[in-house]
């Protein structure tokens, strides 16, 4: 069994988890060209070595990001999405409009 | 079957012929580099000598031929898919398959037994008669059947409805076949040896030469390669040497693991596959079991296999054929996939001028190595697209304009 260490359950079996694939920042959709918006949703960077993914914990609903290296198969760090998208937005505020990725 | 071998069986002795001519040094210069000699760039180099007279050809190979996922495979051959476009493809395959054995004077074990995809639920049932219908439509032979027939067909498959997903009926395509993939690389690399085409094993390609956006040549491990024209056919490492000529694509490498049982007596005749329980399973010539599921749960540039695969495959292959449950598994592997998300290849043109590629080509790539290697090799020849090819090239995910095969391609994806 393979262990995911979770920011918000602990260790658990990876099999609890669904991998949804490379962070990569979103393009403001009103402001980008048809072109970078297609490689936004199919271009894949597909790197052999330490990548950052979003994961998600099944049973608690919990999105969360993991560093692993897709060469070695170990997982190098998992954290909350905060820590790289800032704090989630309070009910009263205004959604952003551009993505706030890396 | 080639008459040779019935003329070694009556003679008194025979001396073994070379497969592949002695290892020679790298040439600086050649018309046609393929990186990859997998059944795909061999196929090539087969067709660019024998169909377009072009053989000042290197294919370089990182290991050993047939060591990436041409020797990994589990050797189904099949044309029933789901887009006419797909079927057309995978149909001049099977046309191709045929004729192997003898054109290359080796046989290949081509065994047309039958491929019957079960269907558990009435969604499944639904893409079944389409694809039954689409087949039909193309010219591919395919119908749907129900449980009384996957019996006959079958017997020893549990069709009874005492089952977590009872057998509704199945998508049964007469001429689905294996093949030994071994073999297949052999007879290619012979075949384009014979005919002046240089093979280099142990050879990686470590960068792409170019100049004012057009390929000049290739680095290796054993030096610079000059040339007209790449192709490359490096399946799960594909994104790696297009990030070499400074491109990317819309891939993702995933491991595919399988395995064997030991050796049973002849009980399977056709290739039982299931979408909603994620397996497939055919019975050898020699009698293993060859079963396979669907691809890892994560991205990976690794060969290791896992116990949740072979637990995860056990617990649906036992729900199919409950009596197998005292039978061992002989041997297990994996070779990762370049998946992309339409489930159809990328092959044609790149970013790179006279850079061909052929890609993408996921957990659905053997069957197509004799098609892949004639059209691709003719579109490295004249510079052109074939129109059967066409709808598979790299642009079309800009254009938005995908093949979705995702409901054929494979299982449980």
């Amino acid at each position: 069994m393979k262990i995911m260490p979770c920011p918000l359950n602990g260790p658990r079996n990876i099999e609890e988890f669904v991998c949804a694939g490379e962070v990569i920042p979103e393009p403001d959709p009103d402001a980008t060209s048809d072109d970078d918006w297609s490689a936004y949703l199919f271009i894949l960077e597909n790197h052999a070595g330490v990548v950052r993914e979003w994961w998600y914990h099944v049973p608690t609903s919990f999105w969360f990001i993991a560093e692993r290296d897709t060469v070695t198969d170990e997982i190098v760090d998992t954290y909350s999405p905060d820590e790289i998208f800032g704090r989630e937005p309070r009910p009263d505020e205004p959604p952003a409009t551009t993505g706030s990725g890396p | 079957m080639p008459f040779s071998l019935l003329r070694n069986a009556l003679a008194s002795r025979r001396s073994p012929e070379r497969i592949l001519p002695r290892a020679v040094d790298l040439k600086r210069s050649y018309d046609v580099v393929i990186i990859g000699g997998g059944g795909h760039g061999l196929a090539a180099a087969y067709h660019l000598a024998r169909d377009h007279g072009i053989t000042d050809v290197a294919v370089l190979e990182k290991g050993y031929l047939g060591s990436g996922n041409t020797g990994r495979n589990t050797a189904i051959i099949r044309a029933n898919y789901l887009t006419p476009e797909g079927v057309d493809f995978y149909a001049e395959a099977l046309a191709l398959w045929r004729g192997l054995s003898n054109e290359f004077g080796l046989n290949i074990l081509y065994s047309e037994r039958g491929h019957i995809t079960l269907a558990h639920s009435d969604s499944a049932m639904r893409v079944m008669r389409w694809r039954a219908e689409v087949n039909k439509h193309q010219g591919v032979d395919s119908e749907v059947i129900y449980p009384d027939e996957i019996a006959r067909l079958a017997p020893g498959i549990d069709v009874s409805e005492d089952v977590r997903y009872p057998i509704l009926g199945a998508l049964h395509h007469p001429p689905g076949a294996t093949a030994r993939h071994d073999a297949v690389v052999w007879g290619y690399a012979a075949g384009a040896a014979r005919r002046g085409a240089e093979i280099h094993q142990n050879t990686e390609v470590t960068g792409v030469l170019q100049d004012a956006g057009r390929v000049t040549g290739v680095t290796t491990n054993r030096g610079e390669v000059r040339c007209d024209r790449v192709l490359q056919a490096v399946a799960g490492s594909s994104s790696i040497v297009a990030a070499m000529a400074d491109f990317r694509l819309p891939i993702h490498t995933v491991p595919l693991q399988a395995c064997v049982s030991l050796p049973l007596k002849p009980f399977l005749d056709p290739i039982i596959v299931s979408g909603s329980l994620h397996t497939y399973i055919w019975q050898t010539s020699r009698g293993e079991l060859v079963m396979g599921g669907a691809t890892d749960p994560y991205g990976l540039y690794a060969n290791r296999s896992t116990l949740d695969f072979k637990e995860g495959l056990m617990a649906n292959v036992l729900e199919l054929f409950p009596f197998l449950s005292e039978v061992t598994v002989l041997r297990q592997w994996a070779g990762f996939c370049d998946m992309t998300s339409d489930f159809s290849p990328v092959m044609g043109v790149t970013p790179l001028e006279n850079y061909y590629i052929d890609a993408g080509w996921g957990t659905w790539g053997f069957k197509a190595t004799p098609v892949c290697g004639k059209r691709m090799a003719e579109t490295v020849a004249n510079g052109r697209i074939p129109d059967i090819l066409r709808p598979f090239a790299l642009d079309r995910f800009r254009a938005l304009d995908l093949v979705g095969e995702k409901g054929a391609a494979s299982v449980g994806h």
